[in-house]
């Protein structure tokens, strides 16, 4: 399946992957069959796989939750796809109470094969509830795995990785990268946790994951510009975290930087900054920064630009971080 | 209708409760009743039941033991054995008469007050024990005897239940599932998006409610100004209310339910008109916000003493029964007192044992911060 795929349909092909290798995987959603999902993710799988297989479900996201958790005790593997980030919440119930903690409430008897597939954060000028970044919830909950891919080869493999494990996988698909393109292999068997150096470099790292690895990519590539080296780490996985990768990162450059839509406060930069000093405090130049989003509900889309962060705040914190 | 006529309307509904929904009302005329208080056998044209003196003898049987089990662990919480009990007393029959009903291929998706049941699906009473006591959130294997793990988060296993069902569907097997809830659940979200669920998708699923009366503190009038058991012609399929004090009359209507799901008709709403004699659980003080004389109209409705009466009646048992019926509650109560009081705790490595079916790298650092802290304290265990 060589070749250049966006990240829709790289996930596509994915999905049509897992649910031609187990007849045991069932995809459940609104709007997923015949209209192929509001972002056609699913597109044409129905017609292929028949209803029974990818099932349009009522409008109603904790009964969504709720029946892949009885599918999953009765042997399936559903895959549920929820429209949009802050239509997840009345779902939440379902998510951290039932579907983190089955495994550990039957002690190891029962697997909870099950993949919420979630369409997230900003940047397509959304209206509200359509643009939120909710992975610190599900990350601060044991018993669920939390991955989000940041382009198209990572995308396919990720996802059916996801499929495949036995835990709980929220799978973050960043929206507004949805139609980037890139070079897709086939689905390596790398572990679902493993971060990645996107770009190497020397004097700091940045830190990013979905949909703001783009943004630390151009921010390395314009600091280049300046003469500064700036390595950009994919975590891929929030929960677990390869704490090994970043801490080898960050002790060899000194600096670390991370960058995330979700607001600063009591998000994922502030577990990784946490962790990063405790860890590589006697090779440390400059505290580890943070760049993200305000505490601020997500704003009306003709502001949202001042919300996330862009290439010149994370170039700014750059700047902060080597004036140390 | 106009808002102002809407207005008059609720303000004249308000001071009365319909007579069905009234606690200490049992005798509504759609309660379905084989057996009454006084242990007479009545006949329903639509759900006739044969049962032999040999059956009548075991479900006579279940219901006072389970009554002992739970007495037990009444008394077990009182002596700082378990942290917390939620008791069934006066549910018994609901319980023993829907769990008989179920063929060994069904499945159960309970609350936390499920013993009956539990005790009907031959889960061992002290599996029941072990959230109660601390030493796990559960624990035992669903898939074993069909009976799914209890569930706290009131009506989250409605849908569990459903989505199971749906997969009985695609398995095309000759199974059903039902699923427990109470009448506060009748008011969660979660338990109404388990009815639009099973009835869109036609699944084989029995929602057995125990309208016992209280929610905790709050009366059935507080989740509902109609019959619960007519909730479910709003999603498309039958409901009945049934006289949850009657093992013969729920034993009747939810193997009829049963069949009907698993004969592709899709799901049936049963209520079981009961009232919860105890507590809601042993922190729990009804004396608050009950009154006596309800409690003491429903005792005249056990579910015990009327099966009693008509064994006695009918000379369906002899004292050597009673007497056998008695040793072996004496049996069970000494087996659960022994038993929980014998009850190991858990090594607390068990925290990070089931976080993850696969290793998590999170749950393994912790694990190992947990095991060198521990090793740090003199004898290398930390107590």
């Amino acid at each position: 399946m060589a070749g250049q795929l966006s990240i829709a349909k790289a996930l596509n092909e994915a999905l049509r992957k897992s649910l031609e290798s187990d007849p045991k995987t069932v995809l459940m959603g609104e709007d997923i069959g015949k209209l192929g999902g509001v972002f056609r993710i699913t597109d044409g799988l129905q017609k292929d796989f028949g209803e029974g297989r990818v099932i349009d479900t009522p409008l109603a996201e904790s009964g969504i939750m709720g029946t892949a958790i009885g599918l999953a005790l009765r042997g399936y593997r559903p895959v549920v796809e929820i429209q949009f980030d802050g239509f997840v919440y009345p779902a939440f119930d379902q998510i951290v109470s039932q579907l983190a903690k089955m495994h550990a409430r039957s002690l190891g008897h029962v697997k909870m094969p099950v993949t919420v597939r979630i369409p997230y954060a900003g940047g397509i000028g959304a209206v509200e509830h359509h643009s939120e970044s909710h992975e610190a919830y599900f990350a601060h909950t044991a018993g669920l795995k939390v991955v989000t891919p940041s382009n198209a080869h990572d995308a396919h493999w990720m996802l059916r990785q996801a499929i495949a494990s036995d835990d709980p996988v929220i799978f973050l698909e960043p929206k507004r990268r949805y139609w980037d393109k890139g070079e897709v292999g086939d689905a390596a068997d790398l572990p679902l946790h493993s971060a990645r150096i996107v770009r190497p470099g020397a004097d700091a790292t940045l830190i990013a994951y979905g949909p703001m690895v783009k943004v630390c990519q151009e921010a390395a590539a314009a600091a280049e510009e300046d003469g500064r080296s700036l390595e950009v780490v994919d975590l891929r996985s929030l929960s677990p975290v390869d704490f090994a990768a970043l801490e080898e990162s960050v002790k060899r450059t000194g600096r670390g930087i991370v960058v995330h839509e979700a607001p600063v406060f009591l998000g994922m930069g502030a577990e990784l900054a946490a962790r990063l000093t405790e860890r590589c405090f006697y090779h440390l130049e400059a505290p580890i920064l943070r760049v993200g989003g305000y505490y601020a509900p997500y704003p009306p889309s003709r502001v949202e630009e001042a919300f996330l962060p862009d290439l010149d705040r994370v170039l700014d914190a750059v700047d902060r971080a080597l004036a140390y | 209708m106009t808002v102002k006529s809407t207005a008059r309307a609720r303000k004249k509904a308000a001071p009365g409760v319909p007579d069905n929904l009234r606690a200490g009302s049992g005798s509504a005329p759609e309660l379905v009743q084989l057996l009454t208080p006084e242990g007479d056998r009545v006949e329903h044209p639509d759900f006739p039941l044969t049962a032999t003196p040999e059956e009548l003898r075991g479900l006579y049987r279940d219901l006072v033991l389970v009554r002992r089990f739970d007495a037990e662990a009444t008394s077990l919480q009182r002596q700082g054995e378990l942290g917390l009990w939620a008791s069934l007393l006066g549910q018994e029959a609901a319980q023993v008469g829907s769990g008989r009903a179920m063929r060994p291929g069904d499945y159960a998706f309970p609350t936390y007050r499920e013993h009956g049941v539990a005790w009907c699906r031959d889960v061992d009473p002290l599996n029941l024990l072990g959230m109660f006591r601390g030493v796990n959130h559960g624990g035992w294997d669903p898939n074993e005897k069909n009976f799914h793990l209890y569930t706290i988060v009131i009506g989250a296993q409605a849908l569990h239940a459903t989505g199971y069902a749906m997969g009985i569907t695609k398995d095309g097997a000759d199974d059903a599932v039902i699923a427990y809830f109470g009448d506060g659940a009748s008011s969660q979200g979660d338990v109404n998006e388990a009815f639009t669920f099973a009835s869109v998708y036609n699944s084989p699923v029995v929602f057995f409610c125990q309208n016992n009366q209280w929610a905790i503190s709050e009366p059935t009038t507080t989740q509902t100004r109609i019959p619960l058991y007519r909730r479910a012609s709003g999603f498309g399929f039958p409901g009945v209310r049934v006289d949850g004090n009657d093992v013969l009359a729920c034993l009747a209507v939810t193997r009829w339910a049963l069949d009907h799901a698993r004969s592709g008709n899709g799901p049936v709403l049963i209520e079981a008109f009961t009232y919860r004699m105890g507590a809601h659980t042993t922190s729990d003080d009804p004396t608050r916000y009950r009154l006596t004389e309800e409690t003491e109209a429903w005792k005249a409705k056990d579910p015990i003493l009327r099966l009693k009466a008509h064994l006695d009646k009918e000379g369906l048992a002899d004292e050597a029964f009673f007497a056998e019926v008695e040793a072996a509650s004496e049996a069970l109560g000494l087996r659960v007192r022994e038993g929980v009081r014998s009850m190991p705790d858990p090594d607390p490595t068990l925290i990070f044992d089931h976080v993850y079916a696969e290793p998590h790298a999170q749950v393994a650092e912790d694990r190992a911060e947990y095991i060198a802290y521990a090793a740090s304290f003199e004898g290398g265990e930390h107590h």
